[in-house]
């Protein structure tokens, strides 16, 4: 098959360098449209946003809440039920305390995986652990996946409240049935938490159609900056929720003692809100929709594809995950015979190769595939075939050193 | 040759030296890299004040497990007062290699762990301002 190139590394400053950028799913790179649109809102358009009445206090709520809108309808959700926050890790927080802890209680379940990440996992330990309500994991299969048969049956016994799984693991890349998850649970009386954190920027995401009644994501790996993130959930359950944290711009009215709550989504913005974050993640959507999600999504699935051919190659190197790209997002995690990862990663960063060493912020996962760590490379709309061809000649010096 | 790959380093790396358990222990410890999730262990037995014998088990990159097993051999015999004094410097000049920020935990778990046995201290050796 023909490489799919985007040919769009050249909008990437950070990538004028010479080097193969193999770590979004860590943080992706900005584009210059990114950076501009920020630049260009400090400049020329900076003041607080919902109170002013001055022409330019005006302006920078437009834009604020323009970027809301448009950020809304890239995910598929209504903008006053599309809530910022400061990024996925606080979006489940918020879920966990506001939610959480009024509906989960003595005797209930969680019903988590084995593939979450850190941010996913210890809010609902934190809750688990104040409210005597039990933990569970669903386990991973040998080939990187979910059993919904184990599902069904944990779901049969009538304790789960809530099913949080992550959209596409960060460090199997697979893609889980998110949508027939959340059907499972639903008729078992559950509600379901999305971590979408990896599915976002690489997949066509319409949060209504994955049936998540709540899905939370991040700015930074969709080609957006750090410090925002987004939370999507389902009207009425929003509605019914208490606050997440007290402050400015989330009240409808304070007295002495007492304050009631402003609309959606502000109810759950507390503070002066990201606005400049804001901005820029619109202008990254933007890029991101001029490209394609169906686009971004098949430039993945071939890179993903070419990396698996490559490393298949060598075999001293095992890859961890699903091998069919159909049932896998942009990140491959793999071992190479004898050496630990963060030495393979020492050693492709003097090729220039970045790639992720460690533990990915999923030591539970690391524990069901026993390992301690492993090596990552994840990709996003500006690499191609040559960074893997870089990575593969890096991980050739791997062996040369670490081999027997 | 390799900058920090230097053949004794792999060599200690591939063929560590006093690695496994011992049983029974005079002193013991355990303890992790939070960076990665790397473990390293140790067992001692002491004798007439000194550390007779010792053991050290986990698993790391080449550059922990090779500081582990370089430094197991100069701290077998020695006093088991002195190895709570046994600064950063020591493991680094022990190593022969330049070790950049991001690996001075890798290379410093070893020392970490043998002061925990000896002195109860849990904190990460100090790197001294260069």
């Amino acid at each position: 098959m023909a490489p799919l190139a985007l040919n769009v590394r050249a909008d990437f400053p950070v990538l004028a360098g010479d080097i193969a950028y193999l770590d979004s799913g860590a943080t992706s790179q900005k584009p210059e449209a990114v950076l501009a649109a920020m630049d260009s809102y400090y400049r020329e358009s900076n003041a607080n946003v919902h109170r002013g009445v001055y022409g330019l206090a005006r302006d920078a709520t437009e834009l604020f809440e323009g970027a809301r809108a448009r950020i809304a309808e890239f995910a598929g959700g209504d903008t006053d039920l599309t809530i910022f926050t400061r990024n996925a890790t606080e979006a489940i927080n918020l879920v966990a305390y506001a939610w959480g802890r009024e509906h989960v209680g003595a005797g209930d379940e969680v019903l988590i995986t084995e593939m979450e990440h850190h941010s996913n996992i210890v809010p609902w330990q934190m809750l688990c652990q104040e409210v005597g309500a039990k933990l569970r994991y669903l386990s991973v299969s040998e080939d990187g996946t979910l059993s919904l048969d184990e599902l069904d049956s944990v779901l049969a016994e009538g304790r789960v409240k809530l099913v949080a799984l992550t959209h596409v693991s960060n460090v199997l890349g697979t893609l889980n049935p998110v949508a027939e998850v959340a059907a499972r649970a639903h008729a078992a009386g559950a509600l379901v938490l999305v971590d979408g954190a990896q599915a976002v920027p690489q997949l066509p995401v319409d949060v209504v159609e994955t049936g998540a009644d709540f899905y939370a994501w991040t700015g930074h790996k969709a080609l957006g900056p750090t410090g925002i993130g987004v939370l999507h959930g389902r009207r009425e359950i929003l509605e019914a929720m208490r606050p997440f944290m007290g402050g400015g711009d989330m009240i409808g009215r304070v007295d002495f003692d007492t304050s009631t709550w402003n609309e959606l989504p502000f109810k759950f913005e507390a503070g002066t809100s990201p606005i400049a974050e804001a901005v820029g993640l619109g202008a990254a959507i933007d890029y991101l929709r001029g490209i394609g999600m169906d686009n971004v999504r098949a430039h993945e699935r071939d890179i993903t594809a070419y990396t698996l051919d490559r490393l298949a190659e060598l075999d001293w190197v095992k890859v961890f995950g699903p091998l069919d790209v159909e049932r896998r997002g942009g990140a491959v995690s793999f071992a190479v015979e004898g050496a630990h990862p963060h030495d393979i990663a020492e050693i492709c960063d003097r090729h220039g190769v970045c790639i992720r060493a460690g533990h990915h912020c999923a030591q539970p996962l690391m524990r069901a595939i026993g390992v301690n760590a492993t090596a990552r490379a994840s990709f996003h709309v500006y690499n191609s075939r040559e960074d893997i061809d870089r990575l593969v000649a890096a991980l050739e010096d791997v062996h040369a050193i670490f081999g027997s | 040759m390799d900058e920090l790959y230097r053949d004794y380093i792999l060599d200690h790396y591939k063929e560590p030296r006093n690695f496994g358990e011992l049983d029974p222990h005079d002193l013991e410890w355990h303890d992790h890299n939070p960076l990665c999730g790397d473990e390293l262990g140790v067992h001692i037995v002491v004798a007439d004040g000194k550390v007779a014998d010792l053991r050290f088990h986990g698993t790391g990159c080449a550059i922990s497990q090779a500081a582990a097993s370089i430094a197991s051999e100069e701290l077998i015999g020695m006093p088991v007062e002195e190895v709570g004094g046994l600064s950063a410097d020591w493991v680094f000049e022990l190593l022969g290699i330049d070790i950049s920020p991001t690996r001075r935990k890798c290379a410093l778990l070893n020392l970490k762990v043998m002061r925990g046995a000896t002195t109860g201290d849990a904190s990460w050796p100090e790197v001294a301002a260069s």
